[in-house]
């Protein structure tokens, strides 16, 4: 085979795409279909919950689109990290709504689903035979943690999608659980016999679409050819230039130059970018260094506890000025008045208009504003003790008689009822460490299933 | 003296994983890209000086020319999504590198 055409929709399942940019894009005949579904960005508190991403609505309509197109092409739709976090309950899911597709459109589909949940029996083994490592800023894994998260995911490379491809029976419609983004395009690029590093290097920019075009798109066409990759946005408006896709290749990383993923390491420093014209990048020069062993990435996250806060408007210029010491007067009376609750809280300021994005990397610490917005955030071990200490919270700033205080009826401004806010369970990831695994294939198993007429 | 948020295209940051924050600053032409770079308005020191931590954290802090930019990344200061987080994507974070002066060329 001369080169393999790969379209990716869109960077993120369940985000939208224009269906005549798809469209276009079908008329390339593509050799397979790669949409991505995960993500960590919007917090622990999906994965701990077992919430998706995105409505399910929104996943089905994007698939009930896909999932004929590629029947007719006779291509395989690869979809990947199901739901967002990736787990087998996601992928479980995705495939019932494949096979409602099936049903509703009349349509006969191998679909094939694998699994990444990680049994906590081998984590805890793999612990114990020290095959687990932190990565960079997070704390070392210990048992207990591991039992705190709801689930564990692990980021599944190629070889469990090449081994589908590979299969006698190719399946129409792969589903796959959490998985590092690049590696459904790089399984494609391995099973048509094309170098490993450049598939890899096309997966890592088309898995977001054409985020790496101007203007940002959604569809993009990356098409695999021997000794380089090309990458050409499916919106006629957008181009994909030389410097565009090199910064694209360091959106999300650590760095630009190597790319830890599962078995190994994809390295930039020799890559060539050049316009193939003036709206194609062809990009060259990558290379895929294996590791010694095989690692992969887990990903868990528990509940900690459940959290409410209270929004308070500040704009007595007099108050703003001492604001710092009125919330240290706040904490200390709450800690006074119910030391019980205090001691099994978390109470976190968030004084907007001093300092409150940026916390301790604001260089400008000491400019404040003419009004300022204080959140309190409290996370306890109940939502009812949330509620009691951030009310006692507010109460306590509404009425405290500062300083200097000229006005005697209320010091806070407040926007919103119900004034306390509850906002329900409150999550943080406590795994996110590499575990050494013996066979990549193996260790995320797959079946196969006819669904349809 | 031109201020980077005049100068450079892109100026940005984001979380890479839930345990870093990464910054990227792209130059519209190499030309712009390197007279920056000769600068060294923008070393480790000193955008270890402008965030307030130490240059040992530094993860990364890297030139990168094909792309005609600087890619920085740094330990998470607080871990994300977690009790006290202020910015889930870890994008408002590059606000200290927009007032960067940049000599004239």
């Amino acid at each position: 085979m001369e080169e393999l055409r790969v379209l990716v929709p869109n960077g993120m399942l369940g985000y939208g795409f224009p269906l005549e940019d798809f469209e276009r894009g079908i008329k390339r005949q593509p050799h397979g279909i790669v949409v991505d579904a995960g993500s960590t960005d919007s917090g622990p508190q999906k994965l701990a919950l077992g919430e998706m991403t995105c409505p399910e609505s929104a996943y089905y309509r994007e698939l009930a689109t896909m999932i004929p197109a590629a029947k007719e092409a006779g291509i395989p739709l690869i979809i990947s990290s199901a739901g967002g976090d990736g787990t087998n309950e996601h992928v479980d899911l995705f495939v019932e709504m494949a096979e409602q597709i099936a049903n509703e459109q009349e349509l006969s589909l191998q679909v094939a689903k694998i699994y990444s949940d990680i049994p906590k029996n081998q984590i805890d083994s793999a612990l114990q035979s020290d095959k687990i490592t932190e990565m960079q800023n997070v704390p070392q894994l210990t048992q207990e943690e591991v039992e705190q998260a709801t689930v564990v995911t692990a980021q599944m490379g190629a070889e469990p999608y090449l081994a589908l491809l590979e299969a006698n029976n190719q399946p129409d419609v792969i589903i796959g659980g959490r998985t590092y983004d690049p590696a459904p395009t790089a399984a494609l690029g391995m099973y048509y016999g094309f170098d490993p590093a450049l598939a890899w290097h096309m997966g890592k920019i088309i898995e977001c679409g054409a985020i790496c075009c101007v203007p940002a798109e959604k569809t993009v066409l990356g098409t695999l050819r021997q000794d380089h990759f090309l990458i050409e946005p499916m919106s006629p408006h957008s181009k994909a230039m030389p410097h565009t896709v090199a910064a694209h290749t360091m959106y999300e990383k650590s760095s630009a130059f190597n790319l830890p993923g599962p078995g190994g390491t994809l390295n930039l420093e020799n890559c060539e970018f050049k316009a193939e014209n003036d709206r194609v990048t062809r990009v060259s020069g990558s290379r895929f260094i294996k590791d010694e062993n095989y690692t992969v990435k887990l990903e868990g996250a528990k509940v900690v506890g459940y959290r409410s806060i209270t929004v308070m408007g500040v704009r007595d210029p007099i108050l703003i000025d001492q604001v710092d010491e009125a919330l240290a007067y706040v904490r200390e009376q709450t800690k006074k008045e119910l030391p019980e609750e205090y001691a099994q809280s978390q109470i976190i300021f968030h004084p907007y208009g001093k300092n409150a994005t940026m916390k301790n990397l604001e260089s400008l610490a000491d400019e404040v504003g003419h009004e300022m917005c204080v959140i309190a955030e409290v996370a306890s071990p109940t939502q009812e003790m949330a509620q009691l200490v951030v009310n006692r919270i507010r109460t306590t700033l509404l009425h405290y008689g500062y300083p200097g205080r000229v006005a005697t009826s209320g010091n806070i401004g407040m926007p919103f009822t119900p004034l306390e806010i509850p906002l329900g369970k409150v999550c943080q990831f406590n795994v996110y460490h590499l575990l050494q695994i013996e066979d990549p294939i193996k260790q995320f198993p797959a079946t196969v299933q006819e669904v349809g007429k | 003296m031109t201020q980077l948020r005049d100068y450079a295209r892109v100026i940005r940051s984001k979380n890479s994983g839930p345990f870093e924050l990464t910054f990227d600053i792209l130059f519209d032409n190499l030309e712009d890209y390197e007279h920056f770079v000769a600068s060294k308005v923008l070393t480790k020191e000193s955008f270890a000086k402008l965030y307030q931590i130490k240059v040992s954290d530094i993860i990364t802090f890297e030139y990168v020319k094909p792309a005609r930019g600087i890619k920085i990344t740094i330990p998470r200061p607080w871990s994300q999504g977690s009790v006290g987080e202020s910015d889930m994507h870890g994008s408002q974070q590059y606000a200290n590198l927009l007032t960067l002066e940049i000599p004239e060329k």
